[in-house]
């Protein structure tokens, strides 16, 4: 008896933030989450210092003397065929992969969200558009559109962030999208029509906050693949060019040196490795602990 | 579902349209024409017109109004650069490279067996390991084996591709000595062409030799490509083996005493193979782009490489055929999947 007024004294307040305050309570219980945070806070952190601690002229950085010396306690990831401190340059590389990661990724958001809002909510030859548009773009497997994008625009690593952005585009989309069209027959956003709401406000109070959690889960897991795109293009020479301390770059030189210097191959991908690792942890425990339901997917 | 194999082939159609002119579109966007490339830049400005003309690069890009307006045949409309790419493109004339004239669906049909035979031993790969890995990790949920197999399975989508092949060349080739770093065959060697897969044209033939030493050729570059779609098998495998356990027939299995491993073969694994039967299958795609990589540093002859020598090379050509192969390809691969997937499960309503 006793526990009904309790329970409608305490009841507002614990609704007001009970699905944040109890994801944040679950995330900091998540171990695994836990350890993709620090990794993902370690490389922010450090890209963050590094213009202080280290600064860093990629343009006029040569060492003739150190050519191709081995790892040492003066240099701990060894030097390239310049002489250039590979640890130097791992550390700023950073910088440029979470830069791009992010860049690309916010505005394939930003662009997959309006698309998908445009898509679900105007319907008729506007959806039709927009997924096939979307389609076309999904047809092309992995980074190879990517590929052809910066093929055509010239090899550089505006164009490599550009291009990887296209292709992750329709990602967002799709979420955004497919909320849309559910929210769109709910009750209340009927009831919000019916009352007179206009369907921008819907838009901002209905649809985006139930788009939200799977966007976070994609946002997280994506900076993961962009990092991965764009090591992949300075690989193929189609992203960061020379002297830039891009890490694919910083592996396609090093995959001429092997024989000789293998250190100039093994660090910047253990970076890779290492933040690409993080950001899918961390993606991983957002997506556990924003909907318990996909735990074991 | 006769008609719902024709309506999936219809919806294909304007996805491979949409394809063929983001792709014309977007090697028409390059700065300088490929008459100019073909001759060089020094070349006699009266030639590289000539060539243009000769190319049909001196109409317009779309629509051939001019042309219909002064023959007075709408017809002539479609005398455009687009569509006699398209109509090329029917009668299977994907252009030549500009560098070597070799037409490029005749190269097509050279390196697709080698890009075929890599994507191939890659999935076995995946599969043989990933399947048992999946299983292992679901039955022993929460222990230590679990946790480990979730982490290497996590490692293997966050490798990038290219890196662990030059790790694999410097463990394998130049430290131990094992296996071959690049190439399809040891020099002096040779096959008789069936298939244009080595390993199996050799077989065929009775070579076992050459069919060993095509093995060790391509053990590398397999295991590097296979690692994304091994980690992507071992994922899907626990979680649809962790689904099926938690069913209610499998309580009823186990209630009638029946052995923990018949319960887990037969009973759970069946049922959970459809849901990775489909990722199997969608993992193609992966393949295909990773194949790209992969080759470029194994010096694999395949479609991958192919792409990337015409990409260093501007040869526009090339790279419009190779990628307009890999697109179709991949969506041939995901509607034959999406059919499988129908096939084994009767559940499933083609609508």
């Amino acid at each position: 008896m006793s526990d009904v007024p309790a329970a409608v004294t305490v009841a507002p307040s614990v609704r007001g933030r009970s699905l944040a305050a109890d994801a944040f309570r679950r995330f900091f219980k998540h171990p695994t989450g836990l350890v993709g945070l620090f990794i993902v806070g370690f490389f922010v952190v450090i890209s963050l210092l590094a213009p202080v601690l280290k600064p860093y002229d990629a343009a006029r950085d040569r060492d003739l003397r150190a050519r191709l010396a081995p790892p040492s306690a003066e240099r701990w990831f060894g030097a390239d065929e310049l002489g250039r401190d590979q640890f130097t340059r791992v550390w700023h590389g950073g910088r440029i992969s979470l830069r791009v990661g992010l860049l690309a990724v916010a505005f394939a958001a930003v662009t997959g969200t309006v698309l998908g809002l445009a898509s679900g909510y105007v319907g008729g030859w506007l959806d039709t558009f927009i997924v096939w548009l979307m389609d076309i773009v999904l047809a092309f497997p992995g980074v190879l559109l990517a590929i052809v994008i910066v093929a055509t625009l010239g090899p550089n690593l505006t164009n490599a962030l550009i291009a990887i952005a296209v292709t992750q585009v329709p990602l967002y989309t799709r979420i955004v999208r497919s909320v849309v069209l559910s929210v769109r027959e709910t009750e209340f956003v009927q009831a919000a029509k019916a009352l007179g709401s206009n369907s921008l406000g819907v838009v901002f109070k209905h649809v985006l906050p139930n788009s939200l959690s799977p966007l976070i889960v994609q946002l997280t897991l994506s900076i993961g693949t962009a990092i991965l795109d764009v090591a992949a293009l300075g690989f193929l020479g189609l992203g960061a060019q020379p002297p830039q301390p891009e890490w694919g770059l910083m592996i396609r030189d090093g995959f001429t040196q092997f024989l000789r210097a293998p250190w100039m191959s093994i660090f910047p991908g253990i970076a890779i490795f290492l933040s690409v690792v993080g950001f899918n942890l961390l993606g991983d425990a957002i997506r556990d602990v924003l909907d318990p339901r996909l735990r074991d997917a | 579902m006769t008609a719902y194999l024709l309506r999936r082939l219809l919806g294909l159609v304007p996805v491979l349209v949409g394809v063929t002119l983001l792709i014309f579109f977007l090697t028409r966007v390059i700065p300088g024409d490929p008459a100019t490339a073909m001759l060089g830049q020094r070349a006699a400005p009266n030639l590289v017109q000539r060539l243009r003309t000769d190319l049909g690069l001196d109409r317009p890009l779309f629509l051939n109004l001019p042309k219909a307006r002064e023959t007075g045949v709408w017809t002539d409309v479609l005398d455009s650069q687009y569509f006699s790419y398209m109509s090329g493109l029917l009668r299977l004339d994907l252009g030549r490279s500009i560098y070597t004239l070799i037409p490029i669906a005749e190269s097509i049909r050279h390196r697709f067996a080698a890009t075929f035979e890599l994507t191939l031993a890659a999935m076995a790969f995946a599969v043989a390991v990933g399947l048992p890995a999946g299983v292992l990790a679901a039955t022993r949920r929460g222990t230590v084996a679990d946790t480990a197999i979730m982490l290497l399975a996590l490692s293997g989508v966050s490798f990038p591709v290219f890196w662990l092949a030059i790790i694999m060349i410097y463990v394998f080739s130049v430290t131990l000595g094992w296996l071959p770093p690049s190439g399809r065959l040891s020099i002096g060697m040779s096959v008789d062409q069936v298939t244009g897969m080595y390993v199996l044209d050799s077989l065929l033939r009775g070579r076992l030799d050459v069919a060993i030493d095509a093995a060790r050729h391509l053990v590398m570059p397999a295991l590097a490509l296979g690692t994304i779609p091994l980690a992507i098998v071992v994922r899907m495998t626990r979680s649809a083996m962790l689904d099926v356990l938690g069913q209610d027939y499998v309580r009823t299995a186990r209630s009638k005493g029946l052995s923990e491993r018949r319960v887990v073969r037969v009973h759970a694994l069946r049922n959970a193979l459809l849901p990775v039967v489909t990722v199997i299958g969608l993992s193609f795609g992966s393949l295909l782009s990773g194949a790209l990589l992969t080759e470029t540093v194994f010096s694999w002859p395949g479609i991958g490489r192919w792409v990337y020598d015409a990409i260093a090379a501007r040869d526009y050509p090339v790279i419009q055929g190779g990628v307009l192969f890999v697109a179709v390809m991949f969506a041939v691969v995901n509607l034959l999947v999406d059919m499988t997937y129908a096939l084994i499960d009767p559940r499933i309503q083609y609508s």
